[in-house]
């Protein structure tokens, strides 16, 4: 088991090279010329020339990508054209809003979820179960902007329990960040909530339909003995891909949450330098993003092995 | 097989009926008025074939229904209270207590996930009878009852780590463990290789008698029941056909149809006498090897000869490598060394670099005719398309053909028209005969093409193919694990072990004494349909051993 | 009513009866919208009255006769959209179950490499390169949709492949294309219709999205989700203009998602207590 684990570890890090290299021949090997597409109209010989020397673009694409990629083991990850800082200047505050918020949605969703989909699948077929299924059906339809709205017009706007602009500032206190995220928060996990409890209660489902539990149930265990000892145990490893698979799909909810809220995180950052053609930017959050991502998928992998009873008692 | 055996009667099953259920609304009734008693140490054998009802009704004397059908009438006695009337929570006091149940696949009843002491130990804790400690040194035991390797430590083990066969055992272990005044077997050992079986069997029968425990033992197979129950019970398609003592069953049977269940087992054949025409082999196998990436030498220097019109049998039991000494012949597995000939040319190892003239002469019937045809095309597309592949023809040409085939095969010519769904599984059948014939083929490959089927649905589809062959002179080779089989329709056999050939030629030489070591055993346990087999069986071997 | 051969439930009748009506609307939206689409007709922010029924947008548009014309952008663009990422992922993928082996593995390797970045992220970085025309962003989110659509139609087609009457086919000597279409694909529709209506709501709120953050539908075309963008500059002062599109949003994709749900319930099944 081990050697899976392994394998999967060096798969993970060789995919998160090879989406580094995606990253940055999207942004850099075009029809026509990086400089131009970056100051389009505002394009002079004068720009054009002091562009191409900031990047470097003289030099072979494959060169300047070892470059790059050297760079961001150290920690470097060049200037921003918008306003020539250094680009982790501008990141890491930013990084670390965004990290706040989307662990402070995982950690009221998860628990949550998995609970809701585990009593669903107990309580399968009534009403319990019905109703939470439309509800969630129709929350995961939603795209999370219109959650977001509705929540800033009548919690916020109306009611005026919360505020619909997110202001952190690194400055702020952990109480108030966590009054001035409620209702990004809350606008995540309705999202995320509704996706991974429809995703456990199928799991469990899925599980309870096996011959071995049909077994327990012809040994006269009673129900909630045979959820909790002979499917949760074997609900593990689906569950725990759920959850990993899911968190991933946080980081997509947290860019579009965080423009609905203006909250200052990596979402906001990135979508704003996007409209401004600010590569080194772009390139780095979306390392960033891409790196996450591969990490929770590799979790997911590698909790499913670790949860099989099969690799975990070899013959 | 005195009465006085047996003690007070524990379960009396009254006229019970058990319906489908649907979201349409009812459906067809699955057990109608079946009555039966049963008094403890008695052992009562279901038999039937598929869609009798028989797991349904064992599955009823645990008070549960599989979901979309509920007992709809009668009553389930057991020791005077009836079963319908409990509650929930009182069935589930019944379950695994008084009545316990013993599966037909033990490796899906086992939960992977936790270990064998764990889930045998799991019936006697929950009912109160013992604390998880006590529940071991108990489970232990019967596993030395049940003559499990190191008994002590056998629990210890994952479902996985261990055999089917033993997997078996332990799941007998787990229904003996709350001490059940019933135990229901439904058909434990169909899933086993035949010599495994007689030893699981065996295990089975001592079990019961050492702890006097009644028993209901549901299975297909007629001779297994034979040695084990004192009274057997007919059931056919959810109706009670009769019900009498085993002997009686056996040697006096009164309905029409336990006679045709008993007939074509108890009768001894001749061997079959044909012999293959001229003198050069049909297929000829040479010294054939092959490997799966995984697995070496699943086929090990086979060599093999078919002549026109023989029937050539290949036998041996799961892992031996004949189905995939199939799949060699025919070209999905290239042969990793040796030579394939058919009429005296090479065949190239793959199945892509031979000729379609080449592909058509040998054609292939496979083990389960559910999937082995499209259900979405209709019988015309199935049966003509080899018919237009093969020799260009076209509409109303192709039509005729396959008219003509279906008659061939015995089935109504207004089929030709109908889809896969409507079809029963020996008719199923049929049409995949009828697919190979269309390609009118030289040698076809019988891939336990009966194995699947009842009984007697089985017995017709041998008698057409003997029919066939007969009129068309076609070579079978054919593949099976069952002994019954190659006797009735092989003139030759061969059999196989581990990958290798251990013995091969006529069935009369083959099948006579004096045998190969293996021969003999896979001969010895094929069940026979007297009571006393099995000892004898068992006495034999205690003595070779 | 039935469906398929199976009776509906009440939640996919309704979410038929929703889907066919976006349909209608967005097929009608130049006969029935009351303005033309780009038309300034009265002061910017003005409130729903008998005249508007939705009132007027930023910069004094009809917001409802957008709205109508916005369905033909979204639903129109989506839908073609769908239908290319589906071709691909068919083709792709059921070739990879067929031929298997190193076709299998080579395909396999590239999707999840291509699906190894999160999808907003990477259509992201290639949009703000390649720039936003109708072509660009077609092609870009159908290639990269067209992933999903090859695991599931490469998972259904081989548990469609190990069924013996593929093999009886291949033992025959059919070609490739041949056992495609007539073997594998007649028993492959109902998880693929079930997986369309999934993809066809991916992608609608994918362009939605992208159109909300700037990246997607550019002005003057009318699209639910810039005007979500352009009309939740006020909510804050009460003004619910944004919910009115992405309303629109949301019950098209409960109206695809309530049928998809149904149909996936009536293609799988369970145990049971009982008597």
């Amino acid at each position: 088991m081990l050697k899976l684990i392994g394998q999967r570890l060096a798969l993970g890090l060789l995919t998160l090279l090879a989406a580094s290299v995606l990253i940055f021949a999207g942004t850099e090997v075009l029809p026509g010329d990086l400089a131009s597409a970056i100051l389009q109209n505002s394009a002079t010989p004068e720009n054009l020339a002091e562009i191409r020397k900031e990047l470097g673009l003289e030099r072979p694409a494959a060169v300047r990508y070892v470059e790059w990629l050297g760079g961001v083991v150290r920690g470097d990850f060049g200037h921003s054209l918008t306003n020539k800082r250094d680009v982790i200047d501008e990141l890491a505050p930013r990084l670390k809003n965004t990290v706040f918020l989307a662990a402070y949605a995982a950690l009221i969703a998860v628990p949550l979820a998995v609970i809701l989909g585990l009593l669903a699948a107990i309580w399968q077929g009534g009403v319990y179960d019905r109703s939470i299924n439309v509800f969630t059906l129709m929350t995961i339809s939603v795209p999370e902007y219109f959650l977001g709205y509705l929540l800033i017009k009548y919690i916020a706007v109306e009611l005026g329990w919360f505020p619909s602009l997110a202001n952190v500032s690194p400055q702020t206190p952990l109480g108030d960040r966590i009054f001035l995220t409620f209702l990004p928060m809350l606008n995540l996990v309705l999202v995320v909530v509704a996706h991974m409890m429809r995703l456990t209660r199928a799991s469990v489902l899925a599980i309870m339909a096996s011959p071995y539990i049909e077994m327990a149930i012809l040994k006269g265990l009673p129900k909630w003995r045979i959820v909790v000892q002979h499917a949760f145990p074997n609900a593990l490893a689906p569950v725990i891909n759920v959850i990993a698979l899911n968190l991933a799909y946080l980081i997509v909810g947290v860019v579009i949450v965080e423009n609905v809220f203006t909250y200052p995180g990596l979402g906001t950052l990135m979508v704003d330098r996007v409209s401004k053609h600010d590569v080194p930017m772009v390139q780095a959050c979306g390392l960033i993003f891409a790196a996450t991502f591969i990490l929770l998928n590799m979790i997911a992998d590698i909790g499913a092995i670790m949860s099989n009873p099969r690799l975990r008692h070899p013959r | 097989m005195t009465e006085s055996r047996f003690g007070d009667e524990i379960l009396r099953v009254n006229a019970m009926r058990i319906q489908a259920r649907g979201e349409s609304g009812l459906g067809p009734v699955l057990v109608d008025d079946v009555s039966f008693t049963l008094r403890r140490g008695e052992v009562l054998g279901l038999i039937g074939e598929s869609g009798a009802g028989k797991s349904t009704i064992g599955l009823a004397t645990l008070g549960y229904t599989r979901s979309g059908c509920f007992i709809c009438g009668g009553e389930i006695v057991f020791e005077g209270r009836d079963i319908r009337q409990m509650s929930l929570v009182e069935r589930q006091e019944l379950r695994g207590h008084a009545v316990a149940y013993i599966a037909q696949s033990a490796a899906a009843s086992f939960n992977p996930a936790r270990t064998l002491y764990d889930q045998v130990g799991e019936v006697a804790v929950r009912h109160g009878l013992m604390s998880p400690a006590e529940a071991k040194v108990e489970a232990a035991k019967l596993f030395k009852e049940l003559e499990l390797p190191k008994p002590e430590t056998f629990g210890e083990r994952y479902p996985h780590q261990v055999s089917g066969g033993q997997l078996q055992r332990a799941m007998a272990a787990m229904a003996m463990m709350a001490k059940p005044d019933i135990l229901v077997f439904d058909e434990p050992t169909t899933a086993l290789d035949v010599t495994t079986q007689v030893e699981v069997l065996a295990s089975f029968r001592k079990l019961i008698r050492e702890h006097g425990t009644a028993a209901l033992y549901i299975t297909h197979d007629l001779a297994v029941v034979a040695q084990i129950a004192d009274r057997i019970m007919v059931l056919r398609r959810g109706k009670m056909i009769e019900l009498g003592d085993t002997g009686q069953i056996l040697h006096e049977p009164r309905d029409e149809y336990t006679q045709r269940l008993v007939k074509e087992r108890i009768v001894v054949h001749d061997f079959v006498a044909r012999r293959g025409e001229g003198e050069a082999p049909l297929l000829d196998l040479q010294n054939v090897s092959a490997s799966y990436r995984t697995l070496k030498n699943v086929i090990d220097d086979v060599s093999l000869q078919v002549l026109k019109g023989d029937t050539m049998a290949v036998v041996g039991e799961s892992g031996s490598g004949k189905s995939t000494l199939a799949r060699v012949v025919v070209g999905l597995l290239a042969r990793a060394s040796g030579d394939v000939r058919f009429k005296g040319e090479s065949l190239p190892p793959k199945l892509h670099a031979r000729s379609k003239e080449q592909l058509r002469r040998m054609q292939m019937i496979y083990q389960m005719p559910d999937v082995a045809i499209n259900p979405r095309q209709t019988l015309l597309d199935i049966i003509g398309r080899p018919v237009s592949f093969y020799f260009g023809r076209s509409g109303a040409d192709v039509r005729a053909r396959v008219l003509e085939l279906l008659r061939q095969i015995d089935l109504p010519e207004h089929f030709i028209d109908r889809l896969p769904g409507e079809l029963s599984g020996g008719q199923k059948q049929r049409v995949c005969i009828a697919r190979a014939l269309a390609a009118e083929p030289e040698l076809i490959i019988c891939d336990e093409v009966t194995s699947a089927l009842d009984q007697l649905v089985g017995e017709e589809i041998l008698r057409l193919l003997k029919r066939l062959q007969d009129e068309l002179g076609i070579a079978y080779l054919f593949i099976t694990h069952d002994l019954g089989t190659v006797k009735r329709i092989a003139n030759k056999v061969a059999v196989m072990l581990k990958g290798k050939l251990v013995a091969a030629g006529e069935t009369a030489t083959v099948f006579a004494p004096p045998y190969h070591a293996y021969t003999e055993l896979l001969l010895s346990s094929v069940p026979e349909m007297r009571t006393d087999w099995l000892d004898e069986v068992l006495a034999k071997r205690r003595r070779s051993a | 009513m039935r469906l398929f051969g199976h009776k509906m439930s009440i939640l996919a009748q309704i979410g038929l009866l929703i889907v066919v009506v976006n349909i209608a609307l967005a097929i009608l939206a130049p006969v029935i919208a009351p303005y033309p689409e780009a038309d300034l007709v009265g002061d910017a922010w003005a409130d729903p009255s008998p005249q508007f029924w939705f009132g007027l947008d930023q910069i004094g548009r009809d917001i409802f006769s957008r709205m109508l014309y916005g369905a033909r952008m979204s639903i129109g663009l989506s839908l073609v959209i769908t239908c290319l990422s589906f071709t691909i992922g068919i083709i792709a993928g059921f070739s990879a179950a067929v031929l298997g082996r190193w076709v299998d593995v080579a395909l396999s390797r590239i999707v999840d490499l291509l699906l190894s970045m999160p999808t907003l992220i990477f259509a992201f970085i290639i949009l703000s390169v390649l720039g936003t025309e109708l072509p660009v962003l077609i092609v870009t989110i159908a290639v990269l949709d067209s992933t999903k659509v090859f695991r599931l139609s490469r998972a259904v087609a081989m548990n469609i492949v190990v069924l013996e009457f593929v093999e009886a086919a291949k033992l025959r000597g059919e070609g490739l294309w041949w056992i495609i279409r007539r073997e594998i694909l007649p028993n492959a529709v109902p998880p693929l219709v079930a997986e369309f209506g999934l993809r066809f709501c991916f992608t609608f709120l994918f362009i939605a999205a992208l159109s909300f953050l700037g990246l997607g539908i550019q002005p003057p075309f009318a699209d639910w989700g810039s005007m979500v963008k352009d009309l939740a500059q006020v909510i804050n002062y009460g003004s619910p203009a944004a919910l009115y599109p992405a309303g629109a949003i949301a019950l098209l994709t409960i109206g695809v998602n309530f049928i998809v749900d149904w149909l996936l319930a009536v293609y799988s099944k369970g145990h049971g207590e009982g008597a």
